[in-house]
């Protein structure tokens, strides 16, 4: 990162991440969140701004594999960082997270689509790790009360949680 | 009319929706997501009073701020027309109308800029005193010409104190709702981009003709000047309505003065004041009926807030117009206009707050009468609309009653409040009834074949997550009698001609009569040997004639809703571990697309049970709760079992696609199944929602 001296009172700076697998490099207004960054000057709207608070996790993305509110990190914090967005996660064809989604109509309006996605993703490789959640009572172990209170940080006004929780269940194998 | 259904190879079959792939993929385009070369941003400048007027904005020195090309406001506007839409008459004049209402828009060359200039923008005011305070006995209350849409205020029939005071048994309640937020996941945005003296406006909405009409007026240009075009749209339940929002116009207004396409995107925040709510309702509910809960007299009366740009008065007691039969039945409305945000449509307005009332009287009346609250509701079923006397095209309610009692496994229900302890919970059930209108509206659609073997349709309709798009792809398919991978359905701009929004459950219905008829006559050209010309050969169809020359008919969906509900005895948390949900919707096109609606509105009805409520601080007239922090939605982990069976419906009286619409009725009836239920487990009555945890095991009584 650098920083570079602006007149007046902006302040812009250089940042280098990898975005989907390919190297970007640009100057950012120090005020950019990083869903400004990849909806506003890399043309990546597929994450979505719900609520710039993070509060509803629409601009869910993974970094470094992990998930994470886009509207809540400045562009410049995730300078050498790797993110991924819902468009970097087909590999010629569908994830099986979008499959799933798909064909278990895991979505209406699709706004939230997107961070459900990819939080869902985020989600199963932190449970497969272990990590425990607010329902979990012994070892951690998949099933439907495990997914709904994980994936609660992303809301779905068009209600479609029933059928992410089946997408997901689909995709982890679980019981 | 005869029926033009029946065979079906596509209707009826669980299509995945023909746009998921863009939408699990991130490739589906939104309003905010159009990407055009020389875009600048539009940021408002809320009100920070509730009343009163601006004196004086520093507009010199949020000119000079960095990237600033512009600054909207009153002396600077362009003049607009009045189209009677006082939300859109913008920087008219210097009053203020409510808090959050825009006093100016800046516009600069990023939204970093912008919005730091919007923030500091300094604008002097004189206030004025305000009432924001909505109370059912204001006396400011008054009757109105009519309710929304156009429903008349006042309905009488009989007498209906006569019959009360001489009634076996009288429920006597009242009931109240909070003001709620629609809250789509999607904000609202406007881009407006002049081209070829033309304006497109990409915009999140579910009107595009209409919209496209009413700016078109409101800004004095010529016809066909004004395109809006809305391909995707992230949620609206009645929020991106007609005529349009505020940042339609603002978007448009400002690509004017600057030259350069203008989005406006509202933040969040914004959204409280500025694109409408459901107003709280307060409402009174008189009963009367035999020893064995047959109604004699039917009294609602309901009371809501507007605001003083637009007299908005829900229609919130003419559910009690069509639901169960009373010889003797009164309805009636007033609204108080106060110094707040302008309350406008959200799912089911009128009914959803209505059946709260309604239904949870009639609960009242089965513990009253010891009668079970199916069979109450089965022994005051009826076949004619009882405010009008019309009979119904279809009414099965009492099938649904009956398999919604079947599959939730009501029998042998016992009846008496708090018996059911079950460590720490109180376990209770309850059921409600519902209907939701099936009206139709006026639409155009064309269908052109293709040499290539293909079929476009084009339809001004919009697809805001109901599956419209799918579902106009089988009817489509089905009309022509070709596999549906051979049909496109364009949708969402107003240059495909007038449609009907996507709203009041309304959509399938109204823009599957010019789709349908417009392939089978395309079908009947093509199989006629008409040639094929290059450019494919349209059929087009006006729905208008058609529309207006059914039957006098009273046409609904039905449905019912039962609840299972678990409390905590110590903290008064609700659960709600089931939900059934039965319906009576005419034909079902897409049984997956339909239920994902169903299970929709039912979780909505939920969370409007438990959670939701828009809080206004009164002496600073602003909702003060408005982020989804503060403002509680349904998360995936309240949501329990949920289940959505329909029962079948047929119904030639309607349209020629047989629907009844199911975007509301699942909303319909759910908050008093649950208040019902709360009440079974606890013994303590719920008039009033949310029922938060303070309320559910205190409240009442």
């Amino acid at each position: 990162m650098v920083r570079n001296a602006m007149t007046g009172p902006e302040l812009s700076s250089t940042v280098r991440l990898m975005l989907n697998g390919a190297p970007q490099e640009l100057t950012v207004d120090n005020r950019t969140t990083l869903l400004d960054l990849l909806r506003d000057r890399l043309d990546h709207t597929g994450t979505k701004k719900g609520c710039d608070h993070g509060q509803c996790g629409a601009c869910t993305v993974l970094i470094d594999g992990r998930r994470a509110n886009s509207c809540l990190l400045l562009a410049v914090a995730v300078d050498g960082r790797e993110v991924t967005t819902v468009e970097g996660l087909e590999d010629d064809e569908p994830h099986p997270m979008q499959a799933a989604f798909l064909a278990h109509d895991a979505f209406q309006c699709g706004y939230c689509t997107p961070g459900q996605i990819c939080s869902a993703i985020g989600m199963l490789d932190e449970l497969a790790e272990g990590w425990p959640s607010a329902v979990t009572a012994g070892p951690v172990h998949l099933d439907d009360a495990e997914i709904r209170e994980r994936m609660s940080g992303n809301l779905c006004r068009c209600a479609a949680y029933p059928n992410i929780v089946a997408a997901i269940r689909e995709v982890a194998g679980g019981d | 009319m005869t029926r033009t259904w029946q065979a079906a190879p596509s209707v009826g079959h669980p299509l995945t929706r023909v746009e998921g792939l863009d939408k699990v993929t991130g490739r589906a385009r939104y309003a905010a997501d159009i990407a055009l070369p020389g875009l600048v941003y539009g940021w408002v400048v809320p009100a920070t009073i509730p009343r009163g007027r601006v004196i004086g904005i520093d507009v010199a020195a949020t000119l000079a701020m960095p990237g600033v090309l512009a600054v909207l406001h009153p002396h600077n506007a362009p003049r607009l027309a009045d189209i009677g839409e006082g939300t859109l008459a913008l920087f008219q004049n210097d009053r203020v109308a409510h808090r959050g209402a825009p006093v100016a828009l800046v516009i600069a060359d990023t939204p970093e800029r912008a919005r730091e200039a919007a923030e500091r923008t300094a604008v002097d005011y004189l206030p004025e005193p305000h009432d924001a305070d909505f109370r059912p006995d204001h006396p400011g209350l008054y009757t109105p010409d009519h309710v929304n849409p156009n429903n008349a205020t006042t309905t009488d029939k009989g007498d209906v104190d006569a019959a009360i005071a001489g009634a076996a048994v009288v429920v006597d309640r009242e009931y109240r709702t909070p003001a709620q937020h629609n809250n789509a996941m999607e904000p609202h945005s406007a881009t407006a981009v002049w081209a070829d003296d033309r304006v497109t406006l990409y915009t999140s909405t579910q009107y595009a003709y209409t919209v496209a009409q009413s700016l078109t007026r409101l800004f004095g240009l010529a016809p066909g000047t004004m395109r809006v075009v809305s391909e995707h749209i992230g949620g609206g339940f009645g929020n991106k309505g007609a005529p349009a929002r505020p940042d339609a116009a603002l978007a448009v207004m400002a690509a004017t003065l600057v030259g350069r396409p203008v989005r406006v995107t509202l933040t969040r925040p914004q959204l409280y004041p500025l694109t409408g709510y459901r107003t709280p309702t307060a409402q009174r509910v008189r009963l009367g009926a035999d020893e064995d809960g047959r109604l004699v007299a039917l009294e609602h009366r309901a009371a809501s807030q507007t605001s003083r740009l637009v007299e908005f008065t829900e229609q919130t007691a003419i559910y009690s117009r069509a639901m169960y039969a009373a010889d003797n039945l009164r309805t009636s409305h007033r609204v108080v206009a106060l110094d707040v945000p302008t309350p406008r449509w959200m799912r089911a307005p009128g009914e959803a707050p209505g059946s709260f009332g309604l239904e949870s009287a009639m609960d009242e009346l089965a513990e009253a009468c010891g009668v079970d609250p199916v069979e109450l509701r089965l022994r005051n079923d009826t076949q004619a609309e009882p405010a009008s006397g019309l009979p119904f095209s279809s009414r099965r309610l009492a099938e649904c009653l009956r398999e919604g009692a079947r599959r939730f496994g009501w029998a042998g229900r016992d009846p008496r409040p708090a018996g059911r302890r079950d460590g720490r919970w109180w376990r209770g059930t309850g059921m409600a009834g519902a209907h939701y209108p099936a009206r139709t509206a006026p639409t155009t659609a064309h269908v052109t074949a293709l040499r290539s073997g293909d079929y476009v349709v084009r339809v001004a309709a919009t697809d805001l997550g109901t599956g419209a798009r799918t579902a106009l792809t089988q009817l489509a398919a089905d009309a022509l009698e070709v596999p549906v991978t051979t049909v496109r359905v364009l949708i969402g701009d107003s240059d495909f001609g007038p449609a009907h929004g996507a709203g009041g459950s309304m959509g399938t219905a109204s823009w599957g009569w010019p789709v349908v008829t417009a392939c089978h006559d395309l079908a009947h050209r093509l199989a006629s040997g008409e040639p094929l010309p290059p450019e494919g050969l349209t059929s087009t169809f006006d729905s208008t004639d058609a529309v207006g020359a059914r039957r006098d008919l009273s046409r609904y969906a039905f449905g019912a809703h039962f609840a299972e509900v678990a409390v905590d005895v110590s903290t008064g948390e609700v659960r709600v571990p089931r939900l059934t949900g039965v319906y009576a919707v005419g034909r079902v096109v897409n049984p997956l697309t339909a239920r994902s609606q169903l299970l929709g509105g039912m979780t909505m009805g939920l969370s409007c049970a438990l959670l939701e409520e828009s809080m206004m601080d009164a002496r600073f007239g602003g909702f003060v709760n408005h982020n989804l922090a503060d403002y509680h939605v349904a998360t995936n982990a309240d949501v329990g079992e949920l289940d959505v069976a329909f029962v079948d419906d047929p119904d030639d009286e309607l349209n020629p696609s047989g629907v009844k619409g199911l975007g509301e009725i699942g909303i319909v009836g759910v908050p008093a199944a649950i208040a019902n239920a709360v009440w079974h487990a606890t013994g303590v009555r719920q008039r009033e929602l949310p029922i938060g945890p303070a309320r559910a095991i205190t409240s009442g009584q």
